[in-house]
């Protein structure tokens, strides 16, 4: 293998593998997420179990740093792809129909992820678990609060639904997953291409799998958050 | 042409620079009463006598077997490969897919790994640098075998061969946002691959023919399909999946 993750094709394997772990990671949390739906109480069970040992942080810290070796290759193959291109554009380029938009993005759309998480790290990652496990308080006002989960920091429905009662929030976690389905679209079979597991038979059925499968990962999510807005939004 | 039938008349926006290292500009003629049985490379014919007659430069553009097989012609038509038509080469684009009045315009592949030489014309011997690197057999396969000896299945057969279409005229590269020959690396890697002959040395060509394509400074394939939709012998991007499967291969060997 000496050389190979030097290479054009090495350096897009560490993409599909990373991102491929990503993939994995965004089913398992939209699973846990959507007990939300059904159980408050279940949910804060569920962010117990998982919140409130460090092998969970551990696994965040792996999760990590599969991210940050997608977005550091990602980074590199851009600048290298930049440079092959060359300083000079077409007067015009009409591209037929059949490139998909965000196969032409992945950079930008990867970037608005990015933002995303940021955001999503800040106000949930940062008062739910890390809270947890430093002990702190949390900040949600008691008309939210799940019977029988008196710290509000181990009250993870509590924030979910306060946090999701205000519309700015939901508007912006809607336009977030919008960009993660774009991402995760072309992601998902690209991955699959990159990886040598695909042909001609297989990119059109690869290609369907990976609608039907960021449509649902993405629709799960956005549930979650449909489901406390309306279930809070009079609150 | 008979006199009854109206020609076209065009304006013609050309990409002229001088040589490699001088700035180019885009320079606009008019073409009249172009006839829309004309080849598209006639109409620069044309173009070119009209310039030579007014003892201006004509424009340079490559060309040579005119029949859609020898990869020579390249130029974007309009903001395409190879112009508006899909599936074929600029030497079998006719006259009848424009339309009189219009304005066409004509630029050199852009690509870093394809240097304009003059005018439209393009350095593309980076593809044949790559080919040099591994795409061919150097085993001994002795003499020509009967027909039947060597039994292929069909379908590795047929697609050995629209692997082999590729005719290395550098529409994929031009067409890419990130500059990659992959495709093309891809098809000729296929080519031999699936054949018994040239599955024999499989991991060399396709270790060799891609840290080749990297010397070169070709860009990364991030799959956007691009190369294959404006592909004049519609190459599959499955083949990049197989070259992908090769060169994995071809590590994991080591």
């Amino acid at each position: 293998m000496k050389g190979f993750f030097k290479s054009s094709i090495g350096k897009k394997f560490i993409m599909s593998i990373t991102g491929c772990f990503l993939v994995l990671f965004l089913t398992f949390h939209m699973c846990m997420n959507l007990v939300y739906v059904f159980s408050a109480e279940g949910y804060n069970m569920v962010c117990e179990f998982l919140g409130s040992n460090w092998y969970a942080v551990a696994g965040t810290m792996i999760l990590a740093l599969g991210f940050v070796f997608h977005i550091v290759y990602a980074t590199i193959l851009t600048i290298q792809n930049r440079k092959a291109r060359g300083n000079d554009r077409y007067d015009n380029q009409n591209l037929p129909a059949g490139v998909e938009w965000s196969s032409k993005n992945m950079y930008v759309l990867g970037a608005i992820v990015f933002l995303g998480l940021l955001l999503h790290f800040s106000q949930f990652w940062a008062k739910m678990m890390f809270a947890e496990l430093a002990g702190c308080e949390g900040a949600v006002p008691d008309k939210f609060a799940t019977p029988g989960w008196e710290t509000a920091s181990t009250d993870g429905a509590a924030w979910i639904g306060f946090y999701f009662s205000q519309w700015h929030n939901v508007l912006l976690y809607l336009v977030w997953f919008a960009a993660i389905w774009l991402h995760l679209n072309h992601g998902f079979w690209s991955m699959f291409q990159t990886l040598g597991a695909s042909n001609s038979k297989w990119i059109p059925r690869l290609k369907t799998i990976g609608t039907v499968y960021s449509s649902v990962i993405i629709g799960g999510f956005a549930l979650v958050v449909l489901v406390a807005f309306f279930k809070n939004c009079g609150a | 042409m008979s006199e009854d039938i109206k020609g076209l008349n065009l304006t013609l926006k050309v990409w002229r620079q001088k040589d490699r290292h001088t700035q180019g500009h885009f320079e606009t003629y008019q073409v009249s009463n172009v006839s829309t049985e004309a080849s598209f490379l006639e109409m620069m014919d044309i173009l070119n006598e009209q310039l030579i007659n007014n003892g201006q430069e004509p424009v340079a553009f490559d060309h040579d077997c005119r029949e859609g097989i020898c990869g020579a012609c390249s130029l974007f038509i309009n903001g395409r490969a190879h112009g508006p038509d899909d599936d074929i080469t600029t030497c079998q684009l006719h006259m009848r897919k424009f339309h009189d009045g219009q304005t066409i315009t004509v630029e050199p592949w852009r690509s870093g790994g394809f240097p304009i030489i003059k005018d439209l014309m393009v350095d593309r011997s980076a593809y044949d640098k790559i080919m040099q690197a591994g795409g061919f057999v150097s085993v001994s396969t002795g003499g020509v075998p009967d027909a039947n000896a060597i039994p292929i299945p069909k379908p590795d057969a047929d697609e050995a061969m629209d692997a082999a279409a590729c005719i290395g005229c550098g529409a994929c590269a031009a067409t890419c946002k990130n500059g990659s020959a992959m495709l093309f690396v891809s098809a000729k890697v296929s080519q031999l691959a699936l054949l018994p002959q040239g599955k024999v040395e499989a991991a060399r060509r396709a270790k060799a023919m891609v840290a080749k394509m990297d010397e070169l400074g070709f860009g990364n394939c991030t799959n956007t399909g691009a190369c294959e939709l404006e592909c004049p012998k519609s190459v599959s991007i499955s083949h990049i999946a197989r070259l992908n499967r090769e060169f994995l291969k071809a590590n994991l060997k080591d």
